[in-house]
């Protein structure tokens, strides 16, 4: 369901463009999973941003579902980052201003397919429903970053990006997170793509990638 | 998606809804004072145009009686036979059961329908108007007070007619006014070609040149605009308050936006949707705005009402009306308010880039690059200041100079006080003094807004106060040498004038006829006055330029004298001549200055002024007197009771008085301007107070007590006003300069040399830091009650 081909990407630095993806491929099927990991500055997280349609490529195409998001304006990007995908933040990306019930519902419902009993679901199996009028301030780290995988998986997105998912969380926390994160992902039968440095993450997944300097090493 | 992207929005507010109150005060102060000014003006303005109505005939010239009595019929009957197209009026007052009624005798055969007001126009005349009992024309409201009143002809109403007069037939008011005169012939279209000349078919009459409720407007439009300046001043300050609060709350939610943005919220959704919160904001507070401004309006009216009645003899009702047109610049300046405070803001959303990593205090450290645009900005502001107190002329540029010079000099205090600040960090010693100075200067961003507000405030307070002190000082001197007589009288008529002037000789050291005509002066309404040759005029008259032997040359009627505002408007200094009715090259022999005297002025020898003006009436005088002035006025009045007899400390506490309530709307914008600042101040601290924990949770951990902290962020809001009061020490007086040098020349037509007040300084220093001390008070107690577990959670990451 997700194609990527040929895709290359560059920032504009002192002495002129500096090359961070140089002709990247890769391919991953509806309700599989991958881990795609790599030194920092190896290009992950902006490959990542690519897939999400959050940033645009210089060249090569990103198919999801045989459609290619490279060619989508800015509209059509936001759109597909509503409906199709769901991205889990290493910063979690709450809205504090919102209450854990609303921050769990918000995509779903920016993206019009709420559905109540999913989200309580969600809640539950999250170990949140005793903390649903709290504030994002008032959960701990693991709390938050379980927030932010119920706010994606409420959506329902064919696709989930997570960049380092458990990166600012300890051990156990971690293990958690990821734990549930898989069931719940395996259980909406999405596909999910997850950026890390850690490679006891990346053994978790179906397949693992590695970057290195732009480039996927096979 | 637009429900679940506002929600998101709107739940900011909910969560810090000290902001939300900030920003709306904020908005609603700044609309507050703007919209209480223009209801003022409006007021003002209104006054203006229904005495212009009310006064039938106001708008072309009148004959009076030379003696200031009435007019006979005899006299109108042979005016109009001799072919002079004049029309009588008579006004008084009847006292109704249900009150005073001013009543006004119109004749609708002779007077053209356009001098009438509106509602009159509109009715046309009925045969009744004039038949039987006749018809009392009048407003709807005063039907209604009327409606039980007995004795009074039938009325009728009328739209668009002023309250509390009544418009009726000249015949069936001289009934009720029981009089069988006119006060006044109102010249309605000129004479016959072979109409013989006033003086010979009318030499009791005078005629007098048309003073329309325009000229009015006209002559108090420096004091609306002047009005109107604070009134912009004091909306700026507030909008310093609605920049910061919109800022901060943008700056607090960048993370939500860029989220909102990654989780497929389109970027032109999220700006309407900010765009639409704020017009609600805007709305909701621009009301609460309007309304605040209608009570600060109702407590200034009176004292501009007394101002303009004094200054200007414009009456302006004491009470206020409610516009819808009001309502709808209010609204609309509190819109155009918030979005010039939003425009930086919204720009910086629209051009959000989406998945750089949310930056929660970027606001709050200002990049060299923002820094350095300021100080270009404000030099640059600076040089136009400059150059227009260097070559500008007239009133728009010196308010373009005055806007210049204080924004720019707003715009370069983060610069002063980020220097100073630094070399105080150079000069300190020990740690905490060390960290004390740099850690103020980290905060200067997040509170420039606020000091910015507060310089203007203060730069305001001192440059109006230096003026009016200055003016007050000048004034009061001035007053001392042009009031120089003991006594002024004026007679009832020239018969008595005869017999006054004979009794009074043998008691008086001199009499000086005070005599005047209006006439028009370099093409304006102006004065002409006729001066005795006596030492009070040459040894007191206050000159501020003077040819040679000026004295012999205006006794001799060689010469003549004008005022301050006639020699600027038309520059006209000594040696240059003027046109004067019957004298087009009067040469001027000197210029006085004639403070609180909007009109021209020109002032002639006695002997020259018989000649050319013969007809002027001789009522007024001034006395010298040596002996005891009360007795000499008592035995005046008992000897003549229809003399007006005033004493010279009267009039001055007159005019003084006068001269204080032009003041007192200043001063009492002044005030409220300097508290909005320390609003502005209050706020921004309270605001800061929340994202000051992780800098200073720190420090607390090496061993700093709360309570100390606490006095530390005191000292420190007392530190920056004090240091805001030094550089806007030199803003205000320069602004002092251009009110005095450029402002007042231009909007009144005369300089006053400016004066320093340093004890006032020192007062407004101490007020400034009172008020910085009660802004910081608040945030400083507490953080000093701060629980340790909030600071702690500071180092556990989980803020």
């Amino acid at each position: 369901m997700l194609k990527v081909e040929k895709l290359k990407k560059s920032f504009a630095g002192a002495d002129g463009p500096v090359p961070v993806l140089r002709g990247v491929d890769l391919s991953l099927e509806a309700g599989h999973t991958l881990a795609l990991t790599g030194d920092s500055g190896s290009g992950k997280s902006t490959l990542l941003h690519l897939i999400g349609g959050l940033d645009t490529a210089d060249s090569g195409h990103i198919l999801l579902d045989g459609t290619d998001i490279t060619t989508m304006d800015d509209r059509a990007r936001a759109k597909l980052r509503r409906n199709s995908i769901g991205v889990i933040f290493q910063q979690f990306n709450l809205i504090p201003s919102l209450d854990l019930a609303a921050n769990i519902a918000f995509q779903a419902r920016l993206a019009g397919t709420y559905d109540a009993d999913w989200t309580d679901e969600l809640t539950r199996r999250l170990g949140l429903a005793d903390h649903r009028t709290k504030y994002p301030e008032q959960l701990s780290g693991g709390q938050q970053q379980r927030v932010a995988i119920g706010r994606t998986l409420a959506a329902r997105p064919r696709l989930v990006l997570a960049d380092e998912p458990t990166g600012n969380l300890d051990e156990t926390s971690g293990a958690e997170v990821l734990s549930l994160m898989l069931d719940l992902v395996g259980d909406t039968g999405a596909a999910l793509l997850v950026v890390t440095h850690s490679r006891d993450l990346a053994s978790k997944m179906e397949r693992q990638l590695h970057l290195r300097q732009g480039v996927i090493e096979r | 998606m637009i429900r679940a992207g506002l929600h998101a929005l709107l739940s900011h507010w909910w969560r810090h809804p000290f902001q939300l109150v900030t920003l709306m005060l904020g908005l609603a102060t700044a609309t507050a004072l703007w919209s209480g000014v223009q209801a003022i003006n409006a007021e003002a303005r209104a006054s203006y145009d229904r005495a212009a109505r009310t006064l039938a005939g106001s708008e072309r010239d009148i004959l009076v009686a030379r003696d200031g009595g009435d007019i006979t019929l005899d006299t109108f009957v042979a005016l109009r036979r001799a072919g002079w197209q004049v029309s009588p009026l008579i006004e008084g007052r009847v006292d109704t059961d249900a009150g005073p009624l001013n009543v006004i005798g119109i004749d609708l055969f002779t007077l053209p329908m356009d001098d009438l007001p509106e509602g009159i126009g509109t009715f046309g005349g009925s045969p009744d108007f004039v038949a039987g009992d006749g018809q009392l024309l009048v407003s709807p409201a005063t039907q209604r007070r009327l409606a039980d009143a007995a004795g009074l002809p039938p009325r009728v109403s009328l739209a668009d007619m002023p309250d509390a007069v009544a418009y009726t037939d000249i015949g069936v008011a001289q009934r009720l006014l029981q009089r069988e005169t006119f006060d006044r012939l109102v010249i309605a279209a000129p004479p016959a070609l072979n109409a013989p000349p006033l003086s010979q078919v009318a030499p009791t009459l005078a005629r007098r040149a048309a003073r329309s409720g325009n000229d009015i407007a006209r002559l108090t439009d420096s004091f609306h605009l002047n009005l109107t300046a604070f009134g912009l001043l004091s909306f700026a300050v507030g909008l310093f308050i609605v920049r910061g609060a919109i800022g901060l709350a943008f700056e607090q939610r960048r993370g939500v936006f860029r989220t909102l943005r990654a989780l497929g919220l389109p970027a032109r959704l999220l700006l309407g949707l900010l765009v639409a919160e704020l017009l609600v904001l805007a709305l909701v507070a621009g009301a609460l705005g309007v309304a605040l401004g209608y009570v600060i309006a109702t407590l200034l009216l009176p004292d501009v009402a007394a101002t303009l009645r004094g200054l200007y003899g414009a009456e302006v009702d004491g009470a206020l009306s409610l516009r819808p047109i009001w309502w709808a610049t209010g609204l609309a300046i509190a819109v155009l308010g918030t979005a010039v405070a939003a425009a930086g803001s919204l720009w910086k959303v629209a051009h959000l880039p989406l998945f750089a990593p949310a930056q929660p205090r970027a606001w709050a450290r200002a990049s060299d690059r923002a820094m350095r645009l300021q100080a270009m900005a404000s030099a640059g502001l600076l040089a136009v200041a400059a150059l227009l107190g260097w070559v500008g002329g007239g009133l728009v540029a010196g308010f373009v100079l005055l806007g210049a010079l204080l924004v720019g000099a707003a715009l370069a205090l983060p610069m002063f006080l980020s220097v100073t600040l630094a070399a105080f960090a150079r000069l300190s010693k020990g740690p905490l003094a060390q960290w004390f100075w740099a850690d103020t200067r980290q905060q200067l961003p997040g509170l420039s807004l606020a000091l910015m507000a507060l310089l203007l405030a203060l730069a305001a307070n001192i440059g109006v106060g230096t003026m009016v002190n200055s003016f007050r000082a000048t004034f009061t001197g001035w007053l001392d040498q042009r009031l120089a007589s003991e006594l002024y009288v004026t007679a009832p008529s020239e018969a008595d004038a005869a017999d006054l002037r004979a009794w009074l000789d043998p008691r008086v050291d001199a009499i000086l006829p005070i005599r005047s005509v209006d006439a028009t002066l370099g093409g304006a309404p102006g004065e002409i006055f006729g001066i005795a040759d006596h030492p009070t005029y040459t040894d007191n008259w206050p000159l501020i330029e003077a040819g040679p032997d000026v004295r012999d040359r205006v006794a001799s009627g060689e010469a003549v004298l004008i005022n301050e505002q006639l020699a600027r408007r038309e520059t006209l200094w000594p040696g240059d001549t003027i046109a004067l009715p019957g004298w087009t090259e009067a040469t001027i022999a000197g210029v006085y200055s004639d403070y609180g005297n909007p009109t021209g002025q020109a002032m002639v020898g006695l002997s020259r002024f018989d000649a050319l003006f013969p007809e002027a009436p001789d009522l007024r005088y001034g006395l010298r007197v040596s002996g005891d002035t009360d007795a000499l006025a008592r035995d005046l009045q008992a000897a003549f009771p229809g003399a007006q007899v005033t004493d010279q400390a009267a009039i001055k506490r007159l005019s003084l008085d006068v001269f204080e309530r032009t003041f007192t709307v200043t001063a009492a914008l002044n005030v409220l301007t300097l508290s909005v600042a320390a609003l502005a101040i209050l706020t921004s601290l309270l605001t800061l107070a929340t994202m000051r924990q992780p800098q200073l949770a720190p420090v607390w951990a090496l061993g700093l007590t709360r309570a100390r902290l606490g006095q530390l962020e005191l000292l420190r809001a007392l530190l920056l006003a004090a240091l805001t009061f030094v550089a806007a020490l030199p803003v205000g007086l320069a602004l002092a300069w251009v009110l005095l040098a450029v402002i007042n020349v231009e909007a009144f037509g005369w300089r006053l040399p400016m004066q320093l007040f340093p004890r006032d300084w020192l007062w407004l220093a101490a007020l400034s830091l009172l008020a910085a001390g009660f802004a910081a008070l608040l945030p400083a107690i507490r953080l000093s009650r701060l629980p340790p577990n909030e600071l702690l959670k500071v180092f556990a990451h989980e803020r």
